[in-house]
């Protein structure tokens, strides 16, 4: 395996460079190794959704990537429509005809329906071909499909996401190897081994 | 009126860009101990402020889809790169003619577009330079391999460049350090290559391997097209300018757009136009000779809008070739869902900018190709940072929700391979652009419109990429995404591979061409050309390192002529 360098090894090293040709300073080297975190302090306040958008939004979303509450979902959605004329039409509009389908089939708006009844409506709208024998879901499942797209953006670009997915990468190595075992395990696989 | 007096100082050279062309004149021009001034229209650098390297996504929080979720909807930037610019800049516009398409990429900030290049760098080969004399095609460059070889030489050892000494025609060798090894998904590939006949060998990069010159070698992050903090990879910024500031011998001024260069009556050039980005005050400052390295077609911009009484049709431009030859790579792709990845333990592939390994042309000697000339293949994949759009593809396919679609999207994480050609483009009388008349930009500079077609040469080629790269790719054991669009839908459009050359081509003959075969004006003595402009012909080496060659050579000849008292 690649040897992991560590900070400490890093500056050190770029310090050392930017000894001989003056030209990387130590503030660069900092940056290298700068870490941002997207820690939320603050509660946060919807800028393009009222409160119950806001509370449907937020299910739809956990309900499609379990953990898209903690990868802000919700807030990369509502940002993004809060200046985008267009996101905020699809939303609103989706919104409304989902708690529209929710209201024919539960007598209750989607998020006041018991799970079971929700599970019942997105096993409709989260497939395409359900277009063809409902009708009347065209809007929903199409919403739902922009919905989906922005979670699954919204939660692997999150630090939780990223976490989840397996991405090893985005650090600073002293050399580059391939570990043996994914070799062989492709090559054998491939039967190009 | 433009300011600008009598008493002002005359600059000895005025180098018009800082990408890899302006970037390897002042750096070559100040070794030899002369003084130069650059006019860069975009700002200064700072790597530490404007490169997003190691930045994760979620730093943003828009997360790289744009504030107003441009990605969304086709459009966009990648809000990561090392670019100030891109295909569309505010206030800056250019036109395509009815019936053309073509993108321009420009890039405003020292460095330009070497800040987030792939850092591929390949040599051309001997034939390269002779097109018309191997299949009556073209035109032939007025100099060969052997001319620019000890220039290419001069930029690797200066730059250095990770490879392979391989001895392919097709792939020269050159001066290397050793390259990283092969990632899984290209070990894939070289082997499917292996049993097809292809050679499959390692990328020439330039990214350090070693330390040189005072810079440290890559950590291997795969960030390139960020920009390198360490500048373990070329920029010219970092590499070139920044050390020749160092000697106090350079003059930089930042957010100065050239607008036009102003000759005397001998038709000698005696001053640069330039608007000030910030105050938009004209300025003219002059100067003994001017070097042209603002991108080909930026150059052929500048050129066409220095109209005089004496120069008509632009300067350096009797031939009418001026903007003329326009051409750019030729790109296609196909990506493939490889099995033999599925369940592989994940682990770190970023590896260096691009690709580790490619395929250099294959088929120089064969005969009765439907195509006179080739292309090069270029491989991605791994387990890369996740981004917007990342799992668009996925989504699709699989729809549904909840666990099983997070399932589906881990089962799916680097199992794609995508091969990409880059191929070779011959130049055609429709392909060039041209002042639009009735447009000018927010510094009140006439603008470009652009003409812009393939011929059958490019869609033939583009049928082989497609068969070849679905073979290859079926050789891992892949299933190749169906893509059911006719060929022409399948080539990039123009300008979009971000490889524009021509528009200011070299020749001997001052009828058919602007430059010598130094790049200097057949017309006005003091003027050289030191980007992709010159190129006579659009050879499916990325163009980077044949510009730094190019300029290299230029910058000699130019000290040597400015010594014996020429220029």
């Amino acid at each position: 395996m690649a040897a992991l360098i560590n900070r400490r090894e890093l500056l050190v090293q770029i310090a050392g460079i930017a000894a001989v040709s003056g030209s990387v300073g130590t503030a660069k080297a900092e940056h290298v190794h700068r870490e941002i975190t997207a820690a939320q302090v603050e509660p946060y306040t919807a800028k393009a959704f009222n409160a119950h958008e806001e509370k449907t939004l937020r299910a739809l979303c956990e309900r499609i990537v379990p953990g898209a509450t903690e990868g802000g979902a919700f807030e990369y959605i509502d940002l993004l429509s809060s200046n985008s004329d267009r996101l905020a039409a699809i939303y609103h509009g989706g919104l409304a005809s989902l708690d529209h389908e929710s209201v024919e089939r539960t007598t209750a708006l989607f998020v006041d329906t018991k799970p079971a009844e929700q599970t019942a409506l997105l096993d409709l709208i989260a497939f395409r071909e359900n277009a063809d024998t409902h009708p009347d879901l065209g809007p929903c499942i199409r919403f739902f499909d922009w919905v989906r797209r922005m979670t699954v953006d919204a939660y692997y670009t999150s630090a939780a996401g990223i976490r989840d997915i397996g991405f090893k990468g985005n650090g600073a190595l002293a050399e580059f190897t391939v570990p043996q075992e994914a070799l062989d395990y492709a090559l054998q696989r491939s039967g190009l081994s | 009126m433009p300011q600008g007096h009598q008493s002002t100082p005359i600059h000895d050279v005025v180098i018009i860009g800082t990408g890899a062309g302006g970037g390897t004149v002042t750096q070559v021009l100040v070794q030899l101990g002369l003084k130069v001034t650059i006019l860069e229209a975009g700002p200064m650098l700072n790597p530490a402020r404007d490169y997003k390297e190691h930045m994760w996504p979620y730093a943003l929080d828009h997360r790289g889809a744009g504030p107003d979720g441009a990605a969304y909807f086709g459009g966009g930037s990648n809000y990561f790169g090392a670019h100030a610019g891109g295909y569309q800049i505010p206030g800056e516009p250019y036109t395509a003619a009815p019936g053309s398409q073509f993108r321009w990429f420009r890039s405003r900030i020292t460095g330009g577009r070497t800040n987030h290049f792939g850092r591929i760098f390949f040599r051309c080969s001997d034939y390269d330079f002779k097109p018309y004399s191997n299949d009556g095609l073209g035109t032939d460059w007025p100099i060969s391999y052997e001319d620019l070889s000890p220039y290419y030489d001069k930029a690797e050892s200066f730059i250095g460049v990770a490879g392979t000494t391989e001895g392919l025609r097709s792939a020269p060798d050159g001066i290397f350090q050793e390259p990283p090894p092969p990632r899984v998904h290209e070990a894939l590939i070289q082997g499917s290559c292996r049993n097809l006949g292809i050679p499959c060998i390692p990328a020439r990069m330039a990214v350090l391997t070693k330390p040189h010159n005072g810079r440290a070698p890559c950590h291997y992050c795969g960030q390139c097209s960020r920009g390198c903090v360490t500048a373990a990879n070329y920029s010219s910024s970092q590499v070139q300018i920044f050390p020749a500031m160092e000697t106090g011998r350079v003059t930089l001024i930042n957010d100065a757009m050239a607008r036009e260069l102003i000759t005397d009556d001998s038709g000698a050039i005696t001053a640069v136009s330039y608007v000030d980005k910030v105050t938009r005050a004209e300025k003219q400052i002059r100067c003994r000779s001017v070097v042209l390295a603002a991108s080909a077609a930026e150059s052929a911009r500048l050129l066409l809008n220095s109209k005089s009484s004496q120069h008509e049709n632009g300067l350096s431009n009797s031939s009418g070739t001026v903007g003329r030859f326009l051409t750019d790579s030729i790109a296609t792709s196909v990506r493939a869902y490889v099995p033999a990845l599925d369940g592989m333990p994940i682990h770190n592939t970023d590896g260096t900018a691009a690709y580790h390994m490619y395929a250099p042309w294959w088929e120089l000697s064969k005969p009765n190709k439907d195509f006179p000339r080739g292309y090069h293949i270029e491989i991605r994949g791994g387990y890369d940072m996740p981004r917007v759009g990342a799992f668009n593809d996925l989504c699709r396919r699989n729809q549904g929700y909840g666990q099983s679609l997070k399932d589906a999207i881990k089962k799916d994480y680097g199992t794609w391979i995508s091969l990409n050609g880059r191929g070779e483009m011959i130049p055609n009388a429709d392909s060039f652009c041209e002042i639009d008349t009735n447009s000018v930009d927010q510094w009140g500079i006439p603008t470009l419109r652009f003409h812009f077609k393939h011929s059958e040469h490019e869609f033939k080629m583009v049928e082989h990429m497609q068969q070849h790269f679905t073979a290859i790719l079926e050789g891992t054991g892949g299933t190749v995404e169906p893509d059911s669009r006719p060929t022409a839908d399948k080539i990039s459009t123009g300008g979009s591979v971000t490889h524009e050359t021509g528009t200011v081509r070299m020749g001997d003959d001052p009828a058919t061409s602007a430059l010598n075969k130094y790049c200097q004006s057949h017309e006005v003595r003091n003027l050289f050309v030191a980007d992709a402009g010159p190129f006579v012909s659009h050879p499916e080496k990325n163009p980077t390192l044949t510009i730094c060659a190019l300029a290299w050579r230029t910058a000699e000849y130019l000290a040597e002529e400015m010594r014996k008292g020429n220029v």
